[in-house]
């Protein structure tokens, strides 16, 4: 299987740069990375992919069981990491893709040497002595959200979502498109991602670890940035001055400048 | 009345004798007034900083969500106002999109109300830039989707039961297929019965999973030193062609042990397929059945075959050669009361194989626009590239050729080959 077009796997800038694998999380795709690609182009080879089932990734390799659980996204990034060969990248992971950078790690440790938790958590639902921000109730609201709003995708505008090149008439860019995704198939990452708990697998890491987190957001909230912090072993906290769930996006400057900071101090 | 442009009206000279313009009387409807008409707007208005703070909120949406402007501006996100499932909608899709692209609209989300219930609504909003480009806050309208919601609710009901319907049907097919890979497996032989000094082999292919095929075939022995041999095809498909089948390989079965001969096989089978199959509902087959006399001592094997209407079977010799068997004037079976058939004999000498094949192979389409037909003079052609294999691998080459006729192939389609192993040379040390 042709993996580079299975992920749609993009590789940018400085071929001769340590290796920086930037993963979407629940929602988007590899676009969600625009505004801190140009950030490390010029020192690093940069790395971009979608996850199969998002963006234009080839939606045919999607199957229910292999994506019911993080370990099927983990391995779709194993499995990118070996069609690239890559050795010692560092893997930056956006809110549930940093857990699936986790497992990832531990799937492929000598190919992923740091790893960059962009607003992540390891559970989403609240339990006993751990505040997650939600309820298995809201998680279910989520869902009926999800239904209520396919964002433009539809059976007719996937091959233009998917890059197909053989239906021209439907040629421009669609509005929405790199949000847009198979209803059952995000159903199914939203799913995996909001009732996952991968509290356990943070113990386990033992490679370089930055977490982000900002000031105000409701998916990861401050208690959650803390519990991972504490959990990975000598991992490093940043608190961004930023809100909501996509630093990156909302405050790229400062998402770019932790996250340029941490891979210079990396030996 | 939302006439806007200068052009006069039908009423217009009846203004004009009050001295009053279009102006005054819509002035008179109070709509001059903008912060009015933003305020009971028939929608939801409110701006935020670009950390979604509400920094302004009409009376319509404040109306809507039973709270008042102080508790709201400065003090509230536009998250806070969504449910809990709306909430997380946001920060994946809604807020990356508008951060994105600017502009986002026709999102169906649901604010909370103060006592608790909940309003579908429908959303979009803005980015509003300021002179030098950077984003300075989030403009957004909000209408209420109620009715809408509703009907929307029952599309994704009727979609969901087509959904379901769809997956049992598909479900069902599926049932149907095993069903009938089950039975189309016990009109063929599970194996085939090894005979001394030859080798067999056989293939079967399907053109639809769907439909039951009528082709069958069979090798068995008579006594120890005798066996015997046919390949058919009954008209039709369909399990009414696979009555016909089931009953054909029975009485052939039972016929070549009361009397071998081939001839008096095919009569046999003409007999009892013409009188179960009478009147309205006529049922024919073509079938080539023959016998297999293998001599230990010079490993030759005589083939005695009748054929009921059925295409010319192969011989393959072994010295590269290849030629059909013709058994003319054999008419198809079941017809007529008394058929008549038309018997031959060969020999094969080792390195030789005879081949059957039923007629999906000569007929399948071929060519680029699929009209013409393979026919017998290709096949004649190709048997003759594979002369003096054995006989599994003609079968391969036969199968590869099915292969390459793609949705040309219309027709299910047997193939037997029987062959008589080439001696190998006594030079080779042993092993």
């Amino acid at each position: 299987m042709d993996i580079e077009r299975r992920n749609n796997v993009t590789v940018t800038g400085n071929p001769r740069g340590r290796t920086v694998v930037l993963a979407h999380g629940f929602g988007c795709d590899q676009n969600m990375w625009r505004l801190t690609v140009p950030a490390l182009a010029d020192d690093y080879r940069v790395v971009l992919f979608d996850y199969v089932g998002s963006g234009r990734s080839d939606l045919s390799a999607f199957s229910e069981d292999r994506y019911a659980s993080l370990d099927g996204y983990a391995q779709d990034v194993a499995e990118v990491c070996e069609a690239l060969d890559l050795r010692d990248a560092v893997f930056v992971g956006h809110s549930v893709s940093a857990m699936i950078g986790v497992l990832a790690a531990g799937m492929a440790p000598e190919r992923l040497g740091a790893l960059v938790m962009v607003a992540p958590s390891p559970r989403y639902i609240d339990d006993e002595g751990y505040r997650g921000g939600f309820s298995a109730e809201d998680i279910d609201e989520l869902l009926v959200s999800l239904e209520s709003n396919y964002l433009g995708w539809s059976a007719a505008m996937a091959p233009v979502i998917m890059g197909n090149a053989d239906r021209p008439e439907l040629g421009e860019e669609l509005k929405n498109s790199f949000c847009a995704t198979d209803p059952d198939m995000a159903r199914v990452f939203a799913r995996t991602t909001f009732l996952s708990d991968s509290r356990d697998d943070l113990k386990a890491v033992t490679v370089p670890t930055l977490i982000l987190e900002c000031t105000q957001d409701v998916i990861a909230p401050r208690e959650v940035g803390a519990f991972v912090h504490q959990t990975i072993p000598g991992s490093k906290l940043v608190t961004l001055d930023a809100t909501g769930h996509c630093p990156h996006l909302s405050a790229p400057e400062a998402t770019n400048e932790a996250i340029t900071d941490f891979l210079a101090r990396l030996r | 009345m939302c006439r806007a442009g200068q052009e006069p009206g039908p009423h217009d000279a009846d203004h004009d004798k009050n001295d009053k313009t279009p102006h005054a009387a819509f002035a008179a409807l109070l709509e001059d007034s903008v912060e009015e008409l933003y305020e009971n707007a028939p929608c939801g208005y409110l701006s935020t900083l670009m950390d979604g703070t509400i920094a302004k909120i009409n009376t319509t949406l404040l109306d809507w969500l039973g709270l008042e402007g102080e508790a709201v501006v400065g003090r509230m996100r536009f998250a806070d106002l969504l449910t809990v499932g709306g909430k997380l909608y946001h920060e994946t899709h809604f807020a990356p999109l508008l951060r994105m692209q600017g502009e986002i609209s026709g999102v169906a989300l649901e604010i909370k109300e103060v006592d608790g219930g909940r309003i579908p609504v429908l959303v979009s909003s803005v980015v509003k830039h300021g002179s030098s480009g950077e984003p300075q806050l989030i403009r957004t309208t909000v209408f209420d989707a109620r009715e809408r919601r509703a009907y929307e609710q029952e599309l994704l009901r009727a979609r969901k039961a087509a959904e379901q319907a769809r997956k049992e049907a598909e479900a069902d097919r599926t049932r149907l297929q095993d069903a009938l890979a089950v039975l189309q497996q016990s009109l063929l032989p599970s194996v085939l019965a090894p005979v001394p000094g030859m080798e067999a082999a056989a293939h079967y292919r399907t053109a639809s999973p769907d439909r039951l095929g009528g082709d069958f075939y069979d090798l068995f022995p008579i006594n120890a030193d005798r066996f015997a041999f046919f390949l058919g095809d009954v008209c039709g498909k369909g399990p009414q062609a696979a009555a016909v089948t089931s009953l054909t390989r029975y009485t052939l079965r039972a016929a070549a042990v009361h009397d071998p001969d081939p001839v008096s096989a095919l009569t046999t089978l003409n007999q009892v397929l013409h009188e179960r199959y009478t009147g309205d509902d006529p049922r024919y087959c073509t079938t080539i059945f023959g016998t297999l006399d293998p001599d230990p001592t010079t490993g030759q094997v005589t083939v005695r075959l009748a054929s009921g209407g059925h295409p010319p079977a192969l011989v393959l010799r072994g010295n590269g050669k290849a030629e059909f068997l013709p058994t003319p004037g054999g008419l198809l079976v079941g017809v007529l009361p008394a058929a008549a058939f038309s018997a031959t004999t060969t020999v094969l000498d080792p390195g030789d194989t005879l081949v059957l094949y039923t007629d999906g192979l000569t007929e399948a389409r071929t060519s680029g626009d699929r009209t013409a037909l393979y026919g017998e003079e290709a096949l004649l052609e190709f048997a003759a590239g594979h002369a003096g294999r054995p006989a599994r691998h003609v079968i391969q080459a036969f199968t590869g050729l099915l292969d390459g006729f793609g949705d040309g192939l219309d027709d299910d389609t047997a193939l037997l080959a029987l062959g008589v192993p080439a001696r190998t040379p006594r030079t080779e040390a042993p092993a």
